[in-house]
Order: structure tokens, then sequence, then C-alpha cells
């Protein structure tokens, strides 16, 4: 073993910073998972996407299921609610997006324009709008009264946004994957 | 001043070694109530401090308790998720989709209020044979013990399973076999007679990795399957533990050599 | 020693503070400047090591204590969800459960220490008092916690334990229906234990701060057992010198621990409790976790159900008035010859007990003629010598002994001779 009896003291010291800053990383690590573990575990994880059979829904008419703990709305548009989307100006509204923007290509690659699918929370204070009420036969907020139009975006009342839409993928023509 | 710190840290090993020792002994001894049956201590793959699990044996063990166990025995702390799970099977997420799928799970209530019948999912737990205890009694005798923890609550673990499963035998002369009992010597807790009727026969479950399927490969495997349902963490503990003890044997070594450094202007 | 404070505070901030709350103050004084005897031994590292177990175990716990579910119905499998789901919940379900096993390691070498140099001796009998303190909330806080996880040495070792209350008499049975909450450990039971075992640690806390405190009245005994007489020559200051020692002691320490968790985590615990608890079905062999084994031995071994609790009681209250069972002169059982050889002897003793405790009452160890020397008779010659060495021995070997010559001082101790080294 080297004499360690040195008098320099920088090699001193570094045997006190070396032994310093070890203990420190060996106490980050052991830190982490006491952080860790209040972040969602696996059962939690396990339901944070859902897989959803959509072929049962009748044109007109949606379904509500609940994803992480939230609503989402499943609606089955028809053709005159697909056409009230896409024919307004989206100049005028508060929250600017195309009715395209808002949906997502089939397994074949187009556009599932009759698929619309948002978060049934509302933007203002978040409770659940209702289906197929207000103006524009969209939803209908009962709380402070926002109205949303048929591809969920804000057109009167309080709420700043559109609804949200999840992030989700076409699985196949009649089944979607939500988170 | 280096001889007397050996000396004294080596007295400190030896007696946490012997306190140590002395929690072990007990803890061992204590299960050796009156008849004590001997089992072979057989060369596990998650053995020893390295000890990791063979993925196709678990999911040979696997099939066996799928296709012979679990008609009986329930495993309510294994979710089909699990299997796809680093450190298990390892099945792919595909492959638990379709296993789940083919279970029926109640779900429910529906809108009308009554539960109804689906197929499984990735994030169901693993179905029970019977709705409770009660039920299995019922219908068997004796109520089957559940499995997820099977490997730690028997003193013996994998060795004590694959034993037990191996260790039916006809009754030796003269022995009386009591009414719903069946003679096997492994099992101390009923001074050798057990509930269950032996659970395998050569040839009973098919292995598509070609391994002979003969009862003492398909005991082996499905121990081996049920230690991991027991400690699914296992390999991840013996990874991090073997950081760990790295870590702190350097950590030990620079700490050793400051407090050297500190205490060199005395004595 | 508590002599008056060196610390000077060096910037505004501190001066500040030091005027409003003179916490730093109070932190130097208490582990900076603190003059530690400079012969201390590694015996003396494990005031540092459990004061960082109390602090592993409260983290551990009150994190464990976000998943776990205290009702007959969920505990188990919330052990199970934590064991399984919980991100780390393995590291920190097995580092708490080894943990407490590791806490009663270090307290043991830590009390042991105090009976083999004499740290129990006037001035200070209030350090060993609050000492004797702290272990039994210890033990009090262990026995909570294990009958948490609701398996079935959790549910019949509580059984065990509560019963013994209804053997008080005229108000045993109300005692025990009490601290039941029913008429059988249930719910209720389970729900206060949980929360007693999440208070307790943080009485122990408040013990440990009056253990420090009332320790540095005094200031530390040493293995020469004699006073500091002058500091200079005779002590060191806390920091470089005791904290890196401590720092070395208290790494080699985690390796052990380090080495429970994650290579035999379920080693020191019994196969029995990852059975779920069913009151209908007693194990074939009730017992209680390692540490407790001595004083269930003891329990055990008396043919009286309330002597049994009485003499158990009785174990643990004797060690509160060593102080005063001891009659020498003399600290360090250094310089004790006949001391240090029922010292020795006592320890084996325990461990012995402990080992009984773990083993059928009535095992036979070996036979002579027709009559078997069982487990129990080998209990009660065992819990006969306990009490003997406190009771008599101590008070006894004062008297009669001829201590060999002590050092003058520390200093001479470390620079006279060999005498300072590692002698246990």
């Amino acid at each position: 073993m080297a004499d360690i009896h040195a008098v320099e003291p920088t090699r001193r010291d570094f045997l006190y910073v070396a032994t310093g800053a070890f203990a420190a990383v060996g106490v980050g690590a052991a830190v982490w998972p006491l952080i860790d573990q209040m972040n969602p575990d696996a059962s939690v994880l396990a339901l944070a996407s859902i897989e959803l059979d959509i072929g049962s829904v009748p044109v007109g008419q949606e379904i509500t299921v609940k994803w992480r703990g939230k609503p989402v709305f499943v609606r089955h548009r028809s053709e005159e609610e697909i056409k009230a989307a896409e024919d307004v100006d989206i100049t005028t509204l508060r929250d600017p997006q195309t009715d395209d923007a808002r949906l997502k290509k089939g397994v074949d690659g187009k556009l599932e324009k009759q698929w619309l699918i948002l978060i049934g929370i509302c933007t203002h204070l978040g409770c659940v709008p209702l289906a197929y009420k207000g103006e524009y036969d969209g939803y209908f907020c009962p709380c402070h009264g926002s109205v949303y139009d048929t591809s969920g975006r804000i057109r009167q009342g309080p709420a700043p946004l559109n609804l949200a839409v999840p992030p989700y993928e076409f699985v196949s023509d009649t089944k979607i994957k939500i988170g | 001043m280096k001889m007397k710190m050996i000396q004294k840290l080596s007295i400190a090993v030896a007696f946490a070694t012997v306190t140590a020792g002395a929690a072990l002994l007990p803890v061992s001894a204590a299960h050796a109530e009156g008849a004590e049956a001997h089992f072979p201590h057989l060369n596990w793959s998650f053995n020893g401090p390295f000890g990791t699990f063979d993925r196709s044996q678990l999911r040979r063990g696997y099939k066996v308790y799928k296709e012979v166990c679990s008609n009986c025995h329930s495993m309510e702390f294994m979710h089909f998720r699990n299997l796809a799970e680093p450190g298990g099977p390892e099945f792919t997420e595909a492959q638990v989709k379709a296993i789940a799928a083919g279970y029926q799970v109640q779900d429910g209530p529906d809108q009308s209020g009554e539960m109804f019948e689906r197929p499984g999912k990735p994030q169901d737990a693993f179905p029970s044979p019977f709705p409770n205890e009660e039920a299995a009694a019922a219908a068997l005798g004796a109520a089957p013990p559940d499995l997820s923890l099977i490997a730690k609550a028997r003193e013996g673990g994998a060795d004590y399973i694959h034993a037990l499963l191996t260790g039916y035998r006809d009754a030796p002369a003269g022995v009386k076999v009591p009414n719903g009992g069946h003679y096997n010597p492994v099992f101390v807790a009923g001074n050798g007679f057990i509930a269950m009727p032996p659970p395998l026969a050569d040839g009973q479950v098919d292995y598509d990795d070609g391994t002979p399927n003969t009862v003492d490969q398909m005991a082996t495997d499905v121990a081996a399957f049920l230690t991991w349902t027991a400690e699914p963490k296992l390999e991840a503990r013996h990874r991090l533990g073997f950081q760990v003890l790295i870590y702190l044997i350097a950590l030990s070594g620079l700490l050793f050599f400051a407090t050297r450094k500190v205490w060199s202007d005395q004595h | 020693m508590s002599g008056h404070s060196t610390y000077n505070p060096s910037n505004g901030f501190t001066r500040w503070l030091d005027a409003r709350l003179p916490i730093l103050r109070l932190g130097h004084d208490t582990a900076v400047s603190y003059p530690v005897p400079k012969n201390l031994n590694y015996w003396w590292t494990f005031g540092g090591v459990l004061t960082f177990m109390l602090v592993a175990q409260i983290i551990t716990g009150v994190v464990l204590a976000m998943h776990y579910v205290p009702t007959t119905a969920g505990a188990f499998a919330s052990v199970e969800h934590i064991m399984r789901d919980v991100n780390y919940g393995w590291v920190l379900r097995y580092t708490h459960a080894n943990g407490a096993s590791m806490f009663f390691i270090a307290v043991y070498i830590h009390m042991f220490r105090g009976l083999y140099y004499g740290s129990y001796k006037a001035p200070r009998e209030v350090l060993w008092i609050l000492g004797c303190l702290i272990y039994l909330l210890m033990m009090a806080t262990a026995f909570f916690g294990y009958v948490l996880p609701w398996g079935q040495m959790s549910f019949w070792g509580a059984t065990v334990i509560t019963n013994l209350f209804g053997a008080i008499p005229v108000v045993g049975q109300s005692i025990a229906t009490w601290l039941w909450g029913g008429f059988a450990i249930g719910d209720p039971t389970l729900n206060r234990f949980f929360s007693l075992h999440y208070l307790f640690p943080f009485l122990i806390a408040g013990v440990v701060i009056l253990h420090i405190w009332a320790l540095h009245v005094t200031g530390q005994n040493n293995p020469a057992g004699v006073e500091v007489k002058n500091k200079d020559q005779d002590t060191v200051p806390f920091t470089p010198y005791a904290t890196v020692k401590d720092a070395f002691g208290l790494s080699v320490f985690l390796i052990m621990f380090a080495y429970f968790v994650f290579f035999a985590p379920n080693s020191l615990g019994d196969v029995e409790n990852y059975v779920v608890a069913q009151p209908l079905k007693t194990p074939l062999h009730i017992v209680p976790e390692w540490y407790l084994l001595p004083f269930y031995a003891i329990l055990r071994a008396v043919p009286s159900k309330i002597g049994g609790v009485m003499l158990m009681f009785g174990a643990i209250a004797v060690l509160f008035v060593l102080p005063w069972l001891d009659t020498s002169k003399v600290r360090s059982a250094r310089f004790r010859p006949l001391f240090k050889q029922i010292f020795w002897l006592h320890l084996v003793v325990c461990i012995v007990l402990g080992w009984c405790g773990s083993q059928m009452p009535d095992k036979v160890l070996f036979s002579v003629g027709d009559i078997g020397f069982t487990v129990t008779y080998l209990a009660r010659i065992l819990a006969f010598y306990y009490f003997f060495h406190f009771l008599v021995l101590f008070p006894l070997l004062g008297l009669i002994e001829r201590p060999k010559p002590v050092p003058e001082s520390i200093a001479a101790s470390v620079l006279g001779g060999k005498s300072a080294a590692a002698k246990a």
C-alpha cells in the first residue's frame, strides 16, 4: 500500500473530496426509489391505455368510456355533422382549429371523418358536457353554458379551448387504442 | 494502527456473523417440526447471488400451471401482464393478449346493473377456479392453497415443491391410508398423507420446445415457475444488489483511507 | 462534557440567525466541536449506526405507508401490491423488514458494549435508563409492525402476546378486550396497530434526543473506563475524527444490511408469514422474530402463565436498575478479570436462550436414562442464570473481585502501551 501519510494537502484533500463526492452519489441514487415510488405503479400503468371496439356504435350516436379516470366521448358522426363541422370559418373560432386537425387516419391511411373522439371535460371548469345539446347539436355544458360544435370546438360560453382530443390510433377499422 | 483496525473490524464482522448465524439457525431448525423430510437441493438457474430464471423453463412451467394446476389452484396475485414483464417468462405483448383473451372474466355492473362476462385483458388477474375458499373446499374436500407465493410460504421453496410433486408412492405395507388421502412422505404437514391426488403423469403436458415431458421435468419446470410468481423481481434484485454491494465496498474503502488519514496525527 | 460553546458565526447571515435561533450553534456544539475520548474503538460507532437506522426505518416506513392498506381484507394484498407493482416497492419493503433486524443487531451490540465497558455506571445512569426505554419502545414498534402484513405469524404472534395480558388477575380480560377493540385480533386491532406503529418511532426519536443530550452532559465512556481529565490530551473534536470513523463503521454495516436485503431477504423471517392470516387455523409453530426470542424463551420457561409474563417483563425491567446493582468501583471489564468472563457467559446464555425460544418447548435434546432433557429445562437453567447474573453476580463481583490496575488517564492509556488496541 502506498505511503498514505502524505504531507501535500492536495493529495489529502483529494481523498476527502473523492470520498464526499462518492458518498453524495450514493445518497442521490438512494433517494431516487423514494421519489419514483410515488409515480404511477404497474397496475395503474396497465390501465393507461385501453382498446375499444367501436364497430357497434351506430351512426349518429355516441358512447362514453372511462380512460385514465376521465370520460371519453366516442361519437359516430353522420354526414350532416361532418359537413357542419367542415363548413365553419375557423377565423371566427375562439380556439381556431380545422375539423381535420382533430381527427385521425385509419389503417388505410385515410382520415376517419366519421369518428370524433374527445375527452369529455369542459375546458372551462371541468364539468362533463351533455351530448347532442346546444345550438350546433355538438355539446352543451350545463354548469356555465359553454356550447361546442360537432367537432367539439368551443362556440359560445366561457370555455377558452376546444374539447381536448386524447392520444389514440386505429388498430383496425373498428378498433381504437386510446393512450 | 492498521493492525488494530483490522483486528477490530474482524471482531465486528465475526460478531455480526455469529449474530446472523444464530438468527439463521433457529429459523431453519424451527421448521423441522416433528418428522423431517429430506429432499435434494437441485441446481436451479436462479440459485446463488447471480442466479437468473431460464425463460423457456418458465414458459414450460406456466403451461403446466395453466393446464394442470389452475383447475384447482388460484393464483390471485398474478396478472396476465406479468407474463410479459422483464425477469419472467417474457412472453410478447401479443402472446399475453392472446392468453388473456382465452379466458372469460367477470366485469360490470353494466348499464342495467348486471354483472357480465367478457374476454380477458392483460390487466386482469389470473381467474380463480372457484369463487371462494368455501366453494373450493365443498368441491374438493379441502381448499387448495393459492399458489402465487407458495414457493416462499414453504420451507425448501422450489426444492420442496419439486420433491412433493415427485414424492407420491405406494404406502409401505401395514400403513393405512386415510380416506381422501394419498401417501406422500414429503408432505410432513400431513404426516405423509396429502389430500391432493398426484397431479402429474408422464406425457400430460405437451412441450412445444421439445423438452421431454416426464413427471420429473414438469415438476421441475412448474417449481421454477412458482418461484418466479413468488419472486418476480428476483433478477432485478440480484442485479441491483450486485451494484449496491460493489458501491458500498468501494465507499468503505474510501472511508477506510479517509479515517486513517484523519487519525494519522493521533498516536 | 458540557463546556461552553466555541462556535463563532462567520458571516452576517449566521450571526443574524444565531441571535434568533442558535440552531447552527447547537449543531456545532453537538457534532463538530464536541470532545470525544480519543481511545474509542469501533464498538462506539454503533450509536451513529442506530441513528441512521432510525432515520432509514422512518423514511422507508412513511413511504410504504403511502401504499399499505390497514384492513384485514386488504393488508396482505397491499403488501404484495407493493412487492409487485409499486416502483421499487420490493426494495422499500425488503429494506424496511430487514432494517428492523439490522436495527436490533445494532442495538444489541450497542447494549453489550455498554455492559462490557460499564457505560451504565455513574454518572451515566440516566443515559442508560433512557437507552433501556428506547429498547422497550423498539420492541413495541417491532411487535406492532410485524402484525401489519397480516400473515399467519402476524396474526398468531399478536394473538399469543395480547392474550398474555389476559393473565393479569382481575383486570386482565378487560385489558385484552380493550387492546383488541373486540373479542379477538381483528380489524380494529390492525388499524390501531398501524397507527401506533407510525407513532412510536417518533417517540423513539424524542427519547433519542434526550439520550444524546444526557450523553453530552457526562461525555462518552471509553474502553479504559477512566473519565476525561484533560480535554486537550484526552479528547479529539467530534468532527472530523468521530464523523469519519462513524461513517466508515456505518458503511461496513451497510454492506451487511445490503447483503440481507438483496441476497437473503427472507432468511431472517418466517415462511409462515407468506400465508395470509387464517383465524381458524393455528400454525404448528408460533415464533416471534429472532430479536424477541430470548424473552419468548423466558416467557415459556415458567410453568405459570402470569409467572411467565412477570419474568419476561422482569428480564427487561432488571436492565433499568443495573447502575445500582453493580458495586464495582472499576468501570471497564478490561480491568475486571472475573466480570469479563461472566460477560461472555451471559452473552452466550442470551444467544442460547434465543435459540430455545425458536424451538418446540418439549423437544428432547438428549436423554439421561428415561428422563429427556428438553428445551424447556435448558431454558429454565438459562433464564435462572440471566437473573442470577444481574441480581447476584453484579453486586457480588464488585465486592470480591481484584481488578487490574486502571490507567491514570485516557492519554496515558493510549500512549502508555498496546492496551488501546482491540480487546473485545
